[in-house]
């Protein structure tokens, strides 16, 4: 049983999809005892950084979400949801949930790039993980977003990805492991990626 | 380094597909479900439905053709054609499509483009832009114009300046259709292609005229778009996505290979 966050930001419809192709049974709830005591969390989002943590602070969900990182179940964050387990987001200047040190930041303008950075992009993972383990390093994956994570200390980097310049695109750490990118999105890979989850027993044995 | 994407476009008419479509490998050339899962199949990076069925009493059969593809294909579509509201968005969405397309009812009514973008976020909201060649003026600078109604009602707006305002309201992406150049398999319109990507930071997407490879490799680089959208050139079998994805890598320019 997968618990999916439900925080009104953006088509948690689409992850859920993805989970029940894997043969996954899923829950969306916005309740925070219910996320509290799950045994595996996807925690989805698109949206603003701002709105997304009111929403979570109003409903208790924000410590919720510390209680599962605490209680070391398998924790994965998904786009917003990678950015806003971080301590601070520059978007709305927001407070973030903290899970790990480190601010969700903006990708910087420059001439002739992009911004959202939307399609498809590499993804270099720069140490083996059960979770991204077994992907072709040809493989791409779908993103749409105009801010990334930037955690406080090096070895909680799991991905890189260029635009403009290199950005960080995977985040590990413990049992919390997060994507800028859309595995729900990202085609066979992406698929390949929530089953990794899915197995994952939230530790780094191989 | 992000890949330029290559995008099928397929029209939806009372829940099938319109134009008589010829696989090779057992695919009903009528049903959308089965040409999307074709599509993510063979390396499509993104998919475009558009409803030219467009009534409100009509709509209840896109929306479940819709919920079907979103169960079999696992990279973003978005859904155009006659929506309106706020309503038709979010039912769209909630059915399983990424994006929506607005076109006519923007240049209506702006206000939807920035509620949209409000409500779902802006990387949700793709302006559809028809444009039609014109003498420059002093009301239309750019020399193109935006057309409605498929090409047949001038605005009087200028293409220059209404993508640039759509950017402002807060539209994630720009699907720039010529109307000059669609259906003709001449190539895209390259010139206010260009002109539009380089005045917006948005993605943009060309649209119309697409008749062989050469085509995306030219509205890809001279065009500076960042996507291109393609119709009749796959769905009548001429091409498949892995050979102009080939041609295209042949000559430099980055595509998702592997999928």
């Amino acid at each position: 049983m997968v618990v999916v966050v439900d925080y009104q930001a953006g088509n948690l419809a689409s992850v859920v999809r993805a989970l029940t192709a894997l043969g996954a049974r899923s829950r969306v709830t916005d309740e925070p005892e219910v996320v509290a005591a799950a045994p595996r969390v996807v925690f989805p989002g698109v949206g603003a950084a701002g709105r997304a943590m009111a929403v979570l602070r109003e409903r208790g969900l924000d410590e919720a979400l510390r209680q599962v990182k605490a209680r070391g179940v398998p924790l994965l964050g998904i786009c917003l949801g990678a950015q806003i387990i971080l301590e601070f987001s520059q978007e709305n200047e927001t407070p973030g949930l903290g899970l790990l040190p480190g601010r969700a930041t903006a990708l910087p303008r420059q001439p002739g790039i992009k911004i959202p950075h939307m399609g498809w992009n590499r993804v270099e993972f720069v140490r083996p993980h059960p979770v991204f383990a077994g992907l072709p390093p040809t493989a791409e994956y779908y993103f749409v977003h105009s801010y990334f994570p930037e955690p406080a200390r090096p070895e909680m980097v799991a991905g890189i990805t260029e635009h403009g310049r290199p950005f960080v695109s995977a985040v590990a750490w413990e049992n919390l492991v997060a994507t800028q990118f859309h595995p729900e999105k990202s085609g066979r890979f992406g698929l390949h990626i929530l089953a990794n989850f899915l197995a994952w027993d939230g530790t780094l044995a191989q | 380094m992000l890949s330029k994407r290559i995008i099928p476009c397929l029209d939806v008419r009372d829940g099938r597909t319109t134009k008589g479509i010829k696989f090779q490998n057992n695919v009903d050339i009528g049903d959308p479900v089965e040409m999307a899962r074709h599509y993510y199949d063979t390396g499509a990076d993104e998919l475009v439905f558009y409803d030219i069925t467009a009534s409100s009493d009509r709509r209840g059969i896109m929306i479940e053709v819709v919920r079907r593809v979103a169960k079999v294909i696992f990279i973003p579509f978005s859904v155009g054609g006659g929506l309106r509201t706020l309503e038709d968005m979010r039912e769209v969405l909630l059915a399983g499509a990424e994006k929506v397309s607005v076109n006519t009812a923007a240049v209506r009514n702006p206000r939807l483009i920035a509620e949209g973008a409000q409500a779902f976020g802006s990387q949700c909201i793709v302006l559809g832009m028809d444009v039609k060649r014109v003498p420059p003026s002093p009301q239309i600078p750019s020399g193109y114009e935006v057309v409605i109604h498929g090409g047949r009602t001038p605005t009087g707006i200028d293409a220059l300046w209404w993508a640039r305002e759509a950017e402002r309201l807060g539209a994630g992406e720009i699907c720039l259709n010529s109307i000059d150049a669609d259906g003709t398999q001449d190539g895209y319109e390259l010139t206010v292609t260009r002109m539009i990507s380089e005045a917006v930071s948005i993605p943009v997407i060309a649209s119309g005229g697409a008749g062989k490879p050469e085509h995306l490799a030219e509205v890809l680089t001279r065009g500076c778009a960042d996507a291109a959208l393609i119709a009749s050139m796959v769905h009548y079998g001429t091409y498949t996505i892995p050979e102009i994805k080939d041609y295209l890598a042949q000559r430099g320019i980055p595509v998702r290979l592997t999928w």
